[in-house]
């Protein structure tokens, strides 16, 4: 069946950039994540524990749709901006990257030598990104399911467009072929702003969702709220 | 774990379940962004394989685990595409929210006795 064999995430195959580059981003990424573990200790407690590990499995569901972007061209979320709105900066990247290692090692999507290349672009860069926005956004927009929503959607073209870019860095460093990186970053970003268009509405559907039905569970709203919290403190001291 | 988390949760995890077990089935069969861009200028075979050009994606490799019986979101052996989609999809389902999960519960936060 055509669907199923083209079922194909968006993903760095194995030699497109070389060991080397692919290599030097798997040690960036893993201290990367370390770090994450190191502050998203901090989040981690009885609520947003388990609801981390939702996110994880929602992202890695949500990855298998691919949607039409262009004639010949489809795209899916990423996750980052939508996982940092949900579970915090920290845990949205480990999130994210727990995703990616499972689609690696288990369905052989995104190379193995390219895992570290992988993490970095969606785990690491767009989750950033994405987080930076929500950040910025969320001191001027409501904190209401509309404007969280209008937060996330945003903040997701701005995370999936970074995360493409996150990939011309690495081309331009150690890809495997010579071609005009001017076209290729171009190409990329168009492209993706695209994708990002299509993550930002799925995205926005799912924490308008959430944010509804239980707002406590959005870590953005808590984060970036204007009156302090009467029952629990606030323990991240960022 | 409160109860209203608890039921909040399997609403959650059903809905990503369906996604992946069901909803997959009817996802776009074209090559992605990069893979698109990256295959821009090389012609391809009905299976997708480069056959010449000048792309980014000239020189890509196989993925070293592309034999394993569940590789590129099918399980080997069943000759549905939708069905082997499907179920490879609530497997990962599955297997992420036990290991993301069950990690970060792990590692959580235990409460300040007060």
């Amino acid at each position: 069946m055509l669907t199923a064999m083209n079922v194909v995430a968006m993903h760095i195959a194995n030699g497109i950039v070389d060991a080397r580059t692919s290599a030097a981003f798997a040690v960036v990424s893993l201290v990367a994540l370390g770090f994450c573990v190191l502050r998203g200790r901090a989040d981690l407690d009885d609520r947003l524990a388990p609801m981390a590990g939702l996110v994880a499995a929602f992202i890695f569901a949500v990855q298998m749709l691919n949607f039409q972007v262009l004639p010949g061209v489809s795209g899916h979320l990423l996750g980052g901006a939508l996982a940092a709105t949900l579970v915090g900066p920290w845990v949205g990247a480990l999130c994210v990257a727990t995703v990616l290692i499972v689609q690696c090692l288990l369905f052989a999507d995104g190379g193995l030598t390219a895992l570290g290349l992988n993490v970095f672009n969606m785990a690491v860069l767009g989750t950033a990104a994405g987080y930076l926005v929500v950040a910025g956004l969320l001191r001027l927009l409501p904190r209401t399911p509309g404007g969280v929503a209008a937060t996330a959607f945003v903040a997701s073209v701005a995370g999936v467009v970074v995360a493409s870019q996150g990939f011309v860095i690495e081309y331009a460093m150690g890809g495997t072929t010579q071609l005009s990186l001017g076209t290729i970053a171009a190409t990329m970003a168009g492209v993706h702003t695209l994708i990002g268009i299509g993550e930002g509405l799925i995205a926005a559907t799912t924490v308008a969702t959430v944010a509804r039905v239980r707002p406590d569970l959005v870590y953005a709203l808590r984060r970036f709220r204007t009156q302090p919290a009467a029952a629990t403190p606030e323990a991240v001291t960022a | 774990m409160s109860r209203r988390l608890g039921w909040f949760l399997a609403g959650g995890l059903l809905l990503a379940v369906l996604l992946a077990g069901v909803v997959s089935g009817f996802a776009s069969g074209s090559p992605d962004g990069l893979d698109a861009t990256a295959r821009h200028g090389c012609t391809t075979d009905a299976q997708g394989r480069i056959t010449g050009g000048t792309c980014m994606a000239r020189h890509e490799q196989d993925h070293q685990l592309a034999g394993s019986p569940l590789a590129d979101y099918g399980i080997r052996g069943i000759g549905n595409g939708r069905l082997s989609t499907g179920l490879a999809g609530v497997l990962g389902v599955v297997v992420v929210f036990a290991l993301s999960g069950g990690t970060f519960w792990l590692v959580r936060r235990r409460k300040p006795v007060s």
